[in-house]
């Protein structure tokens, strides 16, 4: 199982044909486990990583740090899972540190996300304040470098 | 031929200062006869002829396709800009020695002293070529089985010692019979020259057997020369290293490198481990002929021993992957190859289809631009089959193995 997640994790499109050429498991043992997996939401989503810059789409990201009063009970979650629904959020965590909630905002705009965050995020009764960082250039994300150099060649023949 | 130009630009000056004006004499090669007696190696061509193509898909390499980790990159960056630029003792950096040490004792509970029984050098490449001018005396014999690492030939003749090698064949998966190597002792035979994990063939020893030839070394005295610079790239087998084996570790000679497993071959760091004897022999040869490997190079092994684990587990896996999709991609096009079980080559059988390896490789690589190399310039039971590396990346294993389709079945229509 572990192989066959490692595979989708780096090629999301890997069919269970290919997968399996590159593994010990039949066809229909990957169709399967990949099943199963879906099932118990090990895997969670398949999608592809954009370079929006280079797709020419204009997109701002900025990361929003939340110190937030945790509530009887619940803690952090009740406020975390009604931040996470909206479509702004991209990813939420929570910290250890000087703040507790790390909010990763994207859309068309910084005016759109500025609005966002005194709108829908600083009013809300358990946040007690925001710090907004936008952000300026994506170096890496999900594990992949954007507009890495070209790789260095290797001689064709060496024995 | 166009060779005698040199030959006459040398001799003139060196007779001069030898003779009392005679004519020099132009017949004198400027060679050893050493020198002039190894065999050509049987890759420069084909690197001639991909020098002239594009759009080559090479499976002709013999190291990875990967980055050195940035982790050990950043080191060598590191110690370059704290002004590590010197040489270090001959032995190596003691740092790096002991590293080594504890590397070979948490993984295979060897015993070497770092400060008289490890030396780090310019890669395998040097380490070997250490241990047989360390150990050999002309007319040495040193058994060696076959296909065979292009390079441990020539050192051993370089070193005047007599390589006496034992052929292994496709249907023992290319694992040499201990019973062969007992067949080959003469009262000159001085060492065994083992090279598993194997480049060409990607087979690995068996313990059992590994240790019947450990028992044939103990009873004939006899060295074991051991390059396991691809020790940690196997495949649902356990690597076992030849010193390890019972009363082994005195008469073997470890030798192991970062080059492949940590993606590290352009650094050039390599180790050899023995007995203090040994170990004190090559550091002789070593510090009049090499003085010590580059800084750089050990700065960063030493990174790669602490924190590469992970890395090298992942560049294996991957290599787990590619090896699956080429082995099965080649059987399925009827070039038969056993499962290589270590390194990253698999070596396909290409008998039947009515041609030499050497032919095969130029023919493919002129006609689908497919670059591979030939079993023959492994050793003359290399012939009959290609080395097919699968440190290339998926896709270009996918294409490759597209094209090699198409040219067998140009082959096999055209007869």
């Amino acid at each position: 199982m572990r192989d066959i997640l490692a595979i989708l994790e780096q090629n999301a499109k890997a069919t269970p044909e290919e997968i399996s050429e590159m593994t010990e498991h039949t066809p229909e043992e990957v169709r399967e486990a990949i099943a199963q997996a879906e099932r118990d939401k090990a895997i969670v989503k398949y999608k592809a990583v954009i370079n929006w810059d280079r797709a020419g789409e204009e997109k701002v990201m900025a990361l929003v740090e939340l110190r937030v009063t945790p509530q009887q009970d619940v803690g952090f979650d009740s406020v975390a899972k009604r931040i996470a629904r909206f479509p702004e959020v991209r990813s939420l965590h929570l910290m250890s540190g000087g703040y507790d909630l790390s909010v990763l905002l994207v859309g068309s705009t910084m005016q759109e996300l500025s609005s966002f965050v005194t709108m829908k995020l600083a009013i809300l009764e358990e946040v007690q304040g925001t710090t907004t960082h936008f952000l300026l250039k994506r170096f890496k994300e999900d594990g992949v470098i954007l507009d890495g150099e070209d790789g260095v060649k290797r001689l064709p023949l060496t024995p | 031929m166009e060779r005698t130009g040199s030959s006459a630009s040398l001799s003139p000056h060196r007779d001069k200062s030898l003779s009392n004006n005679q004519e020099p004499d132009h017949t004198k090669s400027p060679l050893s006869q050493r020198v002039k007696d190894l065999a050509p190696s049987g890759i420069r061509r084909f690197f001639d002829i991909i020098s002239t193509m594009d759009d080559v898909i090479s499976l002709g390499v013999g190291e990875p396709d990967f980055v050195t980790p940035w982790r050990i990159r950043e080191a060598a960056i590191y110690s370059l800009e704290k002004g590590y630029t010197m040489y270090t003792s001959n032995f190596g950096l003691l740092e790096l020695r002991q590293a080594i040490s504890g590397y070979l004792k948490e993984r295979y509970n060897l015993t070497y002293d770092p400060t008289n029984q490890v030396i780090i050098t310019v890669g395998v490449s040097q380490a070997l070529d250490l241990a047989m001018r360390a150990i050999l005396d002309p007319g040495d014999e040193v058994i060696v089985p076959e296909p065979t690492y292009v390079s441990y030939i020539p050192c051993i003749s370089l070193a005047g010692g007599v390589p006496v090698t034992v052929p292994t064949h496709m249907e023992n998966s290319f694992q040499v019979r201990p019973s062969d190597i007992e067949a080959r002792i003469t009262p000159n035979t001085k060492a065994i020259l083992m090279g598993y994990p194997n480049n060409p063939t990607g087979a690995v020893m068996p313990r059992q057997e590994m240790e019947q030839i450990a028992d044939i070394a103990r009873r004939h005295d006899l060295l074991v020369i051991s390059d396991e610079i691809y020790e940690r790239l196997v495949y649902g087998v356990v690597h076992t290293c030849f010193a390890s084996l019972p009363g082994m570790a005195d008469r073997t000679i470890h030798l192991g490198g970062f080059s492949k497993s940590y993606a590290m071959t352009g650094w050039r760091v390599g180790y050899a481990c023995s007995n203090p004897e040994i170990t004190e022999a090559m550091m002789k040869v070593h510090q009049y002929t090499m003085l010590c490997a580059p800084i750089q190079g050990q700065m960063a092994a030493i990174e790669a021993i602490r924190s590469g684990d992970g890395a090298v587990e992942e560049m294996r896996e991957e290599y787990n992957r590619r090896r699956h999709l080429m082995v099965r991609g080649l059987n399925r096009l009827g070039l038969n190859c056993v499962e290589p079980q270590g390194a990253f080559y698999t070596f396909p059988s290409i008998k039947g289809l009515g041609m030499s390896s050497d032919e095969f490789a130029e023919r493919l690589l002129v006609e689908e631009r497919v670059a591979l190399v030939p079993g023959s310039a492994f050793g003359p039971s290399g012939e009959g089959h290609v080395r097919c590396c699968y440190a290339v990346s998926l896709e270009e294993i996918e294409e490759a193995l597209e094209r090699i389709g198409r040219f067998v079945r140009s082959l096999k229509g055209g007869s």
